[in-house]
């Protein structure tokens, strides 16, 4: 007779020898489909996993996640995530090794930040996918370091389905607002911010940064939220000039119409350019920046997802009559709004980036402070207000004055210019950059600008100063940087809100200012817009093509124009420079 | 000539035919492509007939806003008798941004159901008799304004996950503090969220399963349950308060249904120890020694398992030995100190 306990041990053993057939050979048989799902799935995970990035305070305390984008190491993550970790931090790639990072661009509205890896020119990275193609339903891996588990730095991967895209999630004490995001059930956890979000196809849609929480604690509760990928496309370059990147704003707030239900602009700054296009107050948006309007949220969304300065169309209707125009959209911030980001001072209230007590093991122990770091690491970052990063940004302009080159000839050549032509309207022009004055003669009519006064003149009237214009473009290629107070690599932007996207180069002399665009593909000066005054149209000037007159360089053929008037296309025939 | 374009014609629409039967027959080719099917078309159809409801609340942390569904063409709206209808009128917003003013038909509280009406015709909804019952471990999917993520034209949330039980709501004070205490869909998703209530829970082909109930929380281990009621269970209600008919109340003491009660624990020579708590376990009291559990089962033993259920107090144990049908054998294990034990008792044959 067995025994109780020899029952229990041969009814254990009974089932051991259950499991081992079971995993022996399935007792059900499964569908191809479903293991070919399977090994789908996992050849994705293998595929995209070197690409996810375990991000640490060098300090050691916070840390999140963030994935690789470029080869030379530029990869994403939240700003809430690196605010918290300062200018330099450690980051762990699934091959198990730990790198050094360094802050490049934070977008502290957005919630994104750019950080370079450093120390390798081949970094595995994820591809770049389209996040307007997901739909409700749609498959998602969701990779990263929830909890900070990964001590040897392989991604935790979460597995869900897209349950919303185009959301609106208002700011929360903080300036933070997540527009046009993309909502998942797939968990995201404290640690898993700044990770990844991969379609089914393994490119990259979105970064993840905040959830639902309320009060159960702050666990995954089935709602998390992504930023678009294709909103940090369009910030991408900004962010790579090392800047505070801003969001924007049209200067006007819209409502929903009580009868109507249509959006209508309930306010406008007259300062705007809106205004200066005529959009007004009860004025219908129909479409803003060639989406269709139906909610105010929608409206918030589509704002959301642009750059300071971006110019993008809009489409309103009034008495029936719909009328489109351009407009180039405004900061969202101050200056100093954004300067209180800086630094590792913003705590989030929602998601900061401590897992807590509990959150696992501690990241790898606090290699140095800033003071400590490597020399040759210390000089890749460099502290200035309204930059993340300085020291990207003289990068980039050293980059943007290769495109300059074009007309080194000029360069030193302080003395008067003359230049004299025809426009498409038949009218001659003659121009004269002295010293102390611009003067320009139309069809014989004269217009001046002196050199040595404070005030900057719409000279000819209407065209938002095209002497001014001319002059600026004078400084620019004879003195350099130096004739500027401010000079800066801005990012990029679409030309006039419909061209190719075109590097932007910022320069500011006492009040005026300019943008000068630089065409991507080969670097080259294509035009810039100069302004008298901020809120004010501006003078753009387009290059249509230049010229060598006896060996130097020169805008032959350009368009003016200002505010919704094109002035004209001027083509230079006579060029006399001074002397060197 | 023309006879020829008729035939093509003809052959067009056959080939037609034969492509949507293809689509609507073979989820199993859409799984092939690598990945499995995204339920993308499925979620299309149910969103639009679930709405976003926003009412009464914002205060205290009672959400003003919920969930529901369409149930009929011109209007009528199941969703979830809360505080959220307790306004002076709601607003209901359909996935494609259109608002109406609900009112109120009526409210069976007993099930926390309620259904409200819009002013609205040609309405796409969910036929309340096409809902179907769904196995454990079904693929399924929810759909709620949970968080009030979803404003104006968005649709409402989804989430995907599996069902993992169907079992009675264990409602008490303690436990869930629910009126409801009727058989309820348990969920491996976080679905019940606020503003999730009113909510659908669909297979993942879209058809109806249940509606997400209330935020329930366990007193003791702080835990949420995700779950849903069961359309079975809501048809007959909401069918009432629609039609405004309710001659065939449940709860009317003539047509109280007879529970199935063909066997009691003593038909098998168990006497259970006395049912005096809410979820008393299911200790044996006593063996009658001339019974067939004689010798098998002991005093003190505690009954776990009849056939696969798990029975966790006697009144459960009552109603599973009551739904046994006559002949064969049941079988039992019991708890026995450290050990489980099992034991095949045979079904006394009754008429």
């Amino acid at each position: 007779m067995r025994t109780p306990r020899g029952l229990t041990v041969s009814r254990w053993a009974g089932l051991a020898c259950l499991v081992l057939v079971a995993v022996g050979r399935p007792a059900v048989a499964v569908d191809d489909a479903v293991l070919e799902a399977e090994r789908a799935r996992i050849a994705t995970i293998e595929k995209v996993a070197p690409s996810v990035v375990a991000i640490f305070s060098s300090k050691g305390g916070g840390g999140g996640s963030g994935v690789l984008i470029s080869p030379d190491g530029y990869a994403l993550s939240n700003y809430h995530v690196t605010s918290a970790c300062g200018e330099f931090m450690k980051c762990g790639l699934n091959d198990g090794k730990l790198y050094d990072a360094v802050i490049v661009g934070i977008d502290p509205t957005g919630d994104v930040a750019l950080i370079k890896m450093l120390g390798r020119d081949d970094f595995p990275v994820a591809t770049l996918g389209d996040s307007d193609q997901l739909k409700q339903g749609d498959w998602v891996y969701v990779m990263g370091n929830p909890f900070l588990l990964a001590t040897d730095f392989a991604p935790t991967v979460t597995y869900g389905i897209v349950s919303g895209v185009h959301r609106y999630q208002y700011p929360a004490g903080t300036i933070l607002e997540y527009t046009d995001c993309i909502q998942t059930d797939a968990s995201i956890n404290p640690g898993n911010s700044g990770g990844p979000l991969f379609n089914s196809a393994g490119e990259l849609v979105g970064i993840n940064g905040r959830g639902s929480f309320e009060k159960r604690g702050r666990v995954n509760v089935g709602a998390g939220y992504a930023i678009s990928i294709n909103q940090i496309k369009h910030f991408l370059d900004h962010l790579k000039s090392g800047r505070i990147v801003d969001h924007a704003t049209l200067g006007a707030t819209v409502r929903t119409d009580r009868l109507s239900r249509a959006v209508v602009v309930d306010s406008i700054l007259p300062q705007s350019e809106a205004f200066r296009r005529g959009l007004r107050e009860g004025d219908e948006i129909v479409s803003f920046a060639g989406r269709p309007i139906g909610s105010v949220n929608q409206f918030k969304n589509i704002l959301g997802i642009y750059p300071d300065g971006w110019t993008v169309p809009l489409v309103y209707r009034r008495e029936e009559q719909k009328t489109e125009i351009y407009v180039r959209l405004r900061p969202l911030h101050h200056q100093s709004e954004l300067a209180e980001t800086q630094g590792p001072k913003v705590p989030d209230p929602r998601q900061p980036p401590h897992p807590g007590p509990d959150g696992g093991p501690q990241p790898p122990p606090a290699e140095a402070a800033k003071d400590d770091l490597d020399a040759d690491l210390k000089k890749l970052h460099e502290g200035r207000p309204g930059y993340a990063n300085y020291y990207f940004n003289r990068q980039h302009q050293s980059r943007l004055e290769e495109g300059l080159k074009e007309f080194a000839g000029w360069s030193g050549r302080r003395g008067t210019w003359k230049f004299s032509g025809a426009t498409d309207a038949n009218q001659t022009f003659r121009v004269l950059l002295a010293e102390q004055s611009v003067g320009m003669w139309l069809d014989d009519k004269p217009y001046l600008q002196p050199l040595d006064a404070v005030d900057w003149l719409d000279e000819p009237p209407g065209t938002g100063g095209l002497l001014v214009a001319f002059q600026q473009f004078k400084w620019l290629v004879s003195e350099g940087p130096e004739a500027f107070t401010e000079f800066a690599y801005f990012g990029s932007e679409p030309l006039d809100g419909r061209g190719p996207l075109v590097d932007v180069l910022l320069t500011e002399r006492g009040t005026l200012g300019a943008r000068w665009y630089f065409r991507q593909s080969d670097g080259a000066l294509i035009g810039y817009d100069s302004s008298l005054l901020a809120d004010q149209d501006e003078c753009r000037i387009r290059f249509v093509e230049t010229v060598a007159f006896s060996g130097l360089r020169f805008p032959a053929t350009f368009s003016v124009s200002s505010g919704d008037k094109q002035l004209g296309v001027f083509k230079v025939q006579q060029v006399e420079p001074p002397a060197k | 000539m023309s006879g020829i374009t008729d035939e093509r014609r003809l052959f067009g629409r056959l080939r037609t035919a034969a492509l949507v039967a293809v689509v609507l027959t073979c989820h199993a080719p859409m799984t092939v492509r690598g990945q499995d099917a995204s339920a993308v078309e499925p979620i299309r159809h149910v969103a639009s007939r679930v709405v976003k409801i926003f009412g009464a609340g914002g205060l205290q942390g009672l959400s003003d806003f919920g969930s529901g569904f369409l149930i009929s063409a011109d209007g009528h709206i199941a969703t979830v008798w809360s505080h959220v209808l307790d306004a002076e009128f709601v607003t209901v917003v359909l996935d494609d941004g259109r608002r109406f003013e609900g009112k109120l038909v009526g409210a069976e509280p007993a099930l926390d159901v309620a259904v409200l009406k819009i002013d609205g015709e040609n309405l796409p909804y969910f036929e309340l008799t096409d809902a179907v019952p769904a196995s454990l471990g079904s693929r399924v999917l929810a759909f709620s304004n949970m968080f009030e993520v979803a404003n104006g034209d968005e649709p409402v949330s989804v989430q995907h996950g599996v069902l993992s039980a169907r079992i009675n709501m264990s409602a008490r004070r303690g436990a869930f503090e629910s009126r409801y205490d009727g058989p309820i869909y348990v969920v491996d998703a976080i679905t019940n969220n606020p503003g999730a209530a009113g909510g659908v829970l669909t297979t993942r082909d879209g058809r109806l399963l249940g509606m997400l109930g209330k935020e329930l929380r366990d007193a003791r281990t702080g835990t949420w349950l995700n779950y849903a009621l069961p359309i079975e269970v809501l048809r007959t209600p909401i069918t009432q308060i629609v039609t405004g008919d309710f001659s065939k109340k449940e709860t009317d003491p003539d047509n109280v249904p007879k529970r199935l009660n063909r066997y009691a624990p003593r038909d098998f020579g168990l006497v259970m120890i006395p049912d005096v708590v809410a979820r008393t376990p299911p200790y044996v009291d006593r063996i009658p020694a001339d019974g067939p559990a004689a010798g098998k089962i002991q005093p003190g033993d505690l009954i776990i398992f009849v056939g696969d259920t798990l029975v966790s107090s006697v009144r459960v144990l009552n109603e599973e030995i009551g739904k046994l049908e006559s002949g064969g054998n049941v079988r039992l294990v019991v708890r026995r100190g450290n050990e489980l034990v099992t034991v095949e008792l045979p079904i006394p044959r009754k008429n």
